[in-house]
């Protein structure tokens, strides 16, 4: 198929279409991408995302895989070596882990063992965390553990615009991304300039690794990303209206490597940071993020840097989890604690 | 009786069944002159010399650890000669004798044990991807990489090292599995040298490795690794049956590892003395060499001339291995990503800064 140019258009989608129409764009752009994945064929992936790709593309190049994550991940590896540029999609979070090796040890170190011989361009899309009342391993949020590996980057979208532009910049990248998708906002619907990727300005085209200030505000700053950002901007509305406070929000987008420049400036305005996500407090983002901002607003803060995230448990059964998931009210007592120190 | 391909017997006699397992690959070592047969014996010679070198090194203090080759030398440089350039090559971390097939420097791998880089050589200029210490991961790169060559249209074959241990590894079986279902160009070249670390061959399996090929679809066959002839035909015939669209083939290449696993093992806790000597006399340099003798071919002279060869070279590896530079310290921050990130630029930037304040 030749790539066309599509009109820069602005249209209302969900963040599964968004992200649909940004891989159709990716595939487009260069036919060496390939798509590989459980279902993502004939399918079209059980959450749709891959729909009507194998149909435009082919089986060379949308891919019904046998079932088996480390081979997914090890295989694209191989195809990247040969040229190729693989989008594989884990169908869910927890399936990942079979191909923890595959992407820890050799999809993030190849690059720096071979000298910078070897480019990898793979990109891992994972539908992550909770809140649709799913099966066990369906609902976890795993990103700490290749934010902690060297040679990854690991990104993350909220909003069906992002999911549009941010696929594509991953797809784009010559780094093994591993793409986060916030399967509970699948559904939620957002504008999106579907202009392809190659027509958008050089800012546009490469800010892949940049967070990004949603809400402004003066009195306190959260700071979240994916499905927890839907959240924090509910979170803020609250306080306006209840408590007259003026809540910042920053999406960080980009989980590693970290793009804290944005919320170190917010903090040293508000004196005040909550940092939100679902997965559990223990050694996890929110851990990095109090650690440097600490680091480079301290004398700015009027009270700890605050966390609101899931328990350190394992994800709990679908009817406990609305306790375990950090929500408005968790969110806000965070924020009035801010003002207790 | 289990099916064995050879073609030289320990004693040096050439088969000439035309009705044995090795009657289907005689052709395919038909064109074989007596140059060809010196050569074979050259690499092998020059391999276990350079791997001898690397032995001494490390006991010398001069590299951190080695894994030795010595007894698969033939069922490396017989699989390594039978490949063309365009084919590729994804080792485990034992291959030397592969990598002096495909133009590796020897320096580089010597540079790995040492500790001076993670894999020096261009896998693209040379065909051999780098060393795979996680064992059995190379092959789901290799099943890749094939895959990819399906899809664009080249001519090459892969081929995937890999161990007896290894074939226990999920990646393996999962690398078996894709292979034959998307009918990749690709041979399994399994070097059963009987032993992972401390755990023999029945540890890891109830039936020879070989025989698994079948449970997925695909054919295979198990050639005496200590004979580069066989080795060379075996893997050649493999090879074309990768190339002609009809999937891949696994090769058990029945070896034995003579040295420790590496100059860290002590394989006195384990492994029965009696079985060493045994293999000993199935050495495959000496197997060829009788070949040699006894038809004419190898004179004491040109016998002269190829272990003044190996040991020149190995002279001269010594020479350069000793000179290897270490890398500069802020070195160790180059290459983590395409794109240098803000977190390692400011790592290196302050690492740079305070050493500098040090020195």
């Amino acid at each position: 198929m030749a790539p066309t140019a599509s009109a820069s258009v602005r249209r209302t989608l969900t963040l599964a279409k968004a992200l649909n129409t940004g891989l159709l764009e990716a595939m487009k752009a260069d036919p060496k991408t390939v798509i590989m994945g459980e279902d993502v064929g004939k399918l079209g992936g059980v959450f749709r995302i891959t729909d009507g790709l194998q149909e435009l593309f082919g089986e060379e190049r949308v891919i019904d895989t046998p079932l088996a994550e480390s081979a997914i991940v090890g295989t694209a590896i191989g195809l990247a070596m040969r040229g190729f540029r693989p989008v594989c999609e884990i169908q869910f979070d927890g399936f990942v882990y079979p191909a923890f090796d595959q992407i820890v040890s050799q999809l993030a170190k190849l690059h720096y063992r071979s000298g910078g011989r070897i480019r990898l361009p793979v990109t891992i899309r994972i539908p992550y965390g909770g809140g649709i009342g799913a099966v066990e391993h369906h609902s976890e949020s795993p990103e700490a553990y290749f934010c902690h590996t060297a040679g990854l980057r690991v990104v993350t979208c909220s909003s069906p615009a992002d999911a549009h532009l941010m696929i594509q910049q991953a797809v784009a990248s010559d780094d093994p991304v591993i793409f986060l998708e916030p399967k509970r906002r699948y559904w939620e619907k957002g504008e999106v300039d579907t202009t392809p990727l190659a027509d958008l300005p050089a800012d546009l085209r490469t800010d892949l690794g940049t967070s990004r200030v949603v809400r402004s505000g003066q009195d306190a700053t959260l700071v979240a990303y994916g499905p927890m950002v839907r959240t924090c901007l509910d979170a803020a509305d609250v306080a306006t209206e209840e408590d007259g406070r003026s809540l910042e929000v920053i999406d960080l987008r980009s989980l590693s490597p970290l793009d804290l420049d944005p919320v170190v400036e917010s903090t040293r305005r508000t004196g005040r940071l909550v940092a939100v996500h679902e997965a559990p407090s223990n050694v996890s983002l929110s851990s990095e993020i109090a650690a440097r901002v600490t680091e480079q607003a301290f004398y700015h803060l009027e009270s700890p840097v605050l966390r609101v995230t899931g328990f350190d448990t394992p994800y709990p059964p679908a009817r406990l989890e609305d306790h375990y998931l950090p929500d408005v009210d968790r969110i806000l007592d965070a924020v009035d604690r801010t003002f207790g120190y | 009786m289990t099916e064995l391909v050879q073609l030289l017997t320990p004693d040096g006699r050439r088969t000439t069944s035309g009705s044995g397992p090795e009657a289907e690959y005689q052709a395919f070592v038909a064109e074989v002159t007596d140059d060809d047969l010196v050569g074979l014996l050259r690499d092998m010679t020059v391999v276990r010399r350079l791997d001898d070198e690397g032995t001494a090194l490390q006991r010398q203090g001069e590299l951190s650890l080695w894994a030795s080759l010595r007894g698969q030398e033939a069922a490396q440089v017989g699989s390594g000669r039978a490949l063309e350039p365009a084919d590729m090559a994804f080792p485990s971390y034992r291959e030397h004798g592969v990598a002096w097939c495909r133009g590796v420097d020897p320096l580089k791998l010597f540079g790995l044990f040492r500790g001076t880089s993670l894999g020096a050589w261009d896998p693209a200029e040379h065909g051999f991807a780098l060393y795979a210490i996680v064992v059995g991961s190379q092959t789901l790169h290799a099943t890749g990489y094939a895959m990819g060559v399906a899809r664009d249209g080249g001519e090459g074959a892969v081929i995937s090292y890999f161990g007896d241990g290894a074939s226990s590894e999920g990646d393996v079986n999962e690398a078996f599995g894709w292979a034959s279902v998307f009918g990749a160009p690709l041979v399994f070249f399994c070097q059963n040298n009987q032993w992972a670390i401390s755990e023999p061959y029945r540890r890891q399996s109830r039936v020879p490795i070989y025989q698994r090929a079948r449970g997925f679809g695909f054919p295979s066959v198990r050639v005496d690794g200590n004979d580069v002839l066989a080795t060379l035909a075996v893997t050649r015939w493999a090879l074309r049956q990768a190339r002609s669209g009809a999937g891949p083939v696994l090769v058990e290449a029945l070896t034995y590892r003579i040295n420790p696993h590496t100059t860290a093992d002590d394989p006195s806790r384990y492994r029965p003395a009696d079985e060493l000597s045994t293999w000993r006399r199935r050495d495959p340099i000496d197997r060829l060499r009788t070949h040699l003798r006894a038809r004419g071919v190898l004179t004491d002279e040109l016998e002269a001339s190829i272990a003044a060869e190996a040991d020149s070279t190995a002279a001269d590896l010594r020479a350069r291995c000793l000179a290897l530079p270490d890398p500069p310290g802020d070195a160790l921050f180059d290459h983590v990503q395409v794109e240098e990130n803000n977190l390692v630029a400011a790592e290196r930037a302050a690492f740079v800064s305070l050493r500098g304040a040090l020195l």
